[in-house]
């Protein structure tokens, strides 16, 4: 299908800054974000007639605080992954005619919580009836679960476990916008405190605030824009279960398999068309069930090839080349991130960059394991 | 709880999460009220499964069923939480579980009777339903199998 009629991200932007912005609302966010979007892809916002994102401040607001009146809206809202689900909406819009130019918008002021939804999760629902009662305290104690399970079964090590934080450092140390740049070594994630065991608080991601956005539009107009075109090759779309202890099998990320298998197909790849790679890292396992559910390497592989160097400067498979949520930045909803390095990976501009990317891969997960979201971003339509 | 209630409480310590059962899972806390573990399981194909629902997850049949099952379950896979959740304040590290029940299904729960740590707390290892008081609840929690909570 996206061979018949090509899609391409004409606009990415990010706000000026990310990282611990408390002058700055959540809505403002948004804003600042697609107003650098828009620019970036030399439009007005006159220009725009499709808008998405997620609640809050969702779709409505979004587009009228920016004077749009869109002809097409999508509040897709599955965690920090709907964006990529956007891109994907919007490509199908797009071909069905439904809008021509697509802006996409996150902002969430992640860490300082201005103008922030409090995060509700009542008694009576699914989760607030079977896991709230037993202490979960958000991601670190429930995303982090699985992992125990992974590790008997196939064998993962606490400093391989612990590597990718390491590994991740190196590309952040390259990145003047990261919000951790100094290189670690396994002993120092070891030795940072206990947040979740197994997990040490560098294996978790950070939280901050920021946005980011993103203009979709048609592959025939990819001659009209100040920036290279980023063609979007293939897209999928998945889900597990909607709590962690549901998930169908705790070593392996359905969600990511499916939706891996989805887009691959759609852009007719297979992993060795892969030059750069960004798998959502709220926490340093998500990086290796990425790995393995995408075919990158063999189940309980994962481990080994990144502490063996293959997914750092100078490895064959650079993964998460902004330093990811781990060392970059984690506004909560981070997958608006990933896409954006692979945009500037695939434009030839990111502050790692690295050499010929031809093609680069955004995996997305949301709500912890319960969605996913990839997209095949290339530098040629196919 | 609002903030202004929990001002009003001093330094009380909050209580913690109490679950507020819907219809379709009345039949669920009822059962542990009554000290069993009440799931449900498909008239059709058979098949057990948590959490309640009307809609047998493995075929799509409605045709379901409750039954008490064992209460017996293994050890899947855990967290030793050191950031506390609202209410559990004053419990030092503990683990966040999900076991899985002889039936088949798996539930999160928390471990009681042994001391959560790494080191005594082994996957795979057998364990037993007990209940705990939470508010009007009786919330179902895991001990070592073969002790008494």
């Amino acid at each position: 299908m996206s061979r018949e009629r090509g899609v391409i991200i004409a606009g990415a932007a990010e706000t000026d800054a990310v990282g611990k912005l408390p002058e700055y609302s959540t809505l403002q966010l948004h804003v600042e974000a697609a107003v650098n979007a828009v620019a970036d892809a030399g439009l007005t916002m006159r220009d725009i007639d499709g808008i998405a994102t997620v609640n809050s401040p969702g779709p409505v607001q979004v587009a009228h605080a920016l004077g749009i009146t869109p002809a097409y809206m999508d509040g897709t809202a599955v965690g920090g992954t709907s964006f990529l689900l956007h891109v994907r909406h919007a490509a199908a819009a797009i071909r069905a005619g439904y809008a021509s130019t697509v802006l996409i918008t996150h902002g969430e002021s992640g860490r300082s919580r201005v103008g922030a939804s409090p995060f509700p999760r009542g008694a009576s629902t699914i989760p607030g009836q079977f896991e709230a009662p037993y202490g979960t305290a958000g991601p670190t104690s429930s995303f982090t679960i699985p992992v125990l399970r992974y590790m008997k079964e196939y064998g993962l090590t606490h400093e391989q476990l612990a590597y990718v934080a390491v590994a991740q450092r190196k590309w952040a140390a390259r990145n003047p916008r990261a919000m951790f740049r100094d290189l670690i070594t396994v002993d120092d994630v070891l030795a940072s405190r206990v947040v979740a065991w197994p997990f040490h608080l560098l294996e978790c991601c950070l939280v901050t605030d920021g946005g980011g956005a993103l203009i979709v539009t048609s592959a025939e107009r990819a001659a009209d824009f100040p920036r290279p075109a980023v063609h979007v090759l293939g897209t999928g779309e998945s889900m597990d279960a909607p709590m962690i202890s549901q998930m169908a099998d705790f070593t392996e990320s359905k969600a990511f398999r499916l939706a891996g298998q989805a887009a691959f197909a759609d852009a007719g790849i297979t992993t060795s068309d892969v030059n750069h790679l960004m798998v959502y890292d709220a926490f340093a396992h998500v990086p290796i069930y990425g790995l393995e559910a995408l075919g990158f390497t063999a189940k309980g592989e994962a481990g080994a090839f990144i502490a063996d160097g293959n997914t750092e400067p100078g490895g064959r498979l650079p993964l998460n080349t902004n330093g990811g949520g781990l060392s970059y930045t984690h506004t909560g909803m981070y997958g608006m991130f990933a896409i954006q390095e692979g945009v500037r990976q695939v434009r030839g501009e990111a502050a790692a960059q690295v050499p010929d990317v031809n093609i680069s891969v955004v995996v997305g997960n949301g709500g912890m394991f319960a969605t996913s979201g990839v997209l095949v971003l290339g530098r040629h339509a196919r | 709880m609002s903030a202004a209630g929990a001002s009003a409480r001093g330094q009380q310590t909050p209580a913690k999460p109490v679950p507020e059962p819907t219809p379709e899972t009345q039949p669920f806390w009822d059962g542990c009220a009554a000290g069993e573990l009440r799931i449900q399981r498909c008239r059709d194909c058979g098949k057990p499964y948590f959490y309640p629902r009307p809609v047998c997850p493995e075929c799509g049949s409605t045709d379901v069923e409750w039954f008490t099952a064992s209460g017996r379950a293994t050890l899947y896979s855990y967290v030793i939480n050191h950031r506390p959740a609202r209410g559990f304040e004053n419990d030092g590290p503990y683990a966040i579980a999900v076991v899985q029940l002889a039936e088949g299904p798996r539930m999160m729960t928390n471990l009681v009777g042994i001391p959560n740590t790494p080191e005594d707390l082994v996957l795979d290892m057998e364990l037993q339903v007990t209940f705990e008081p939470r508010g009007e609840i009786s919330l179902p929690v895991f001990t070592p199998a073969g002790e008494e909570h």
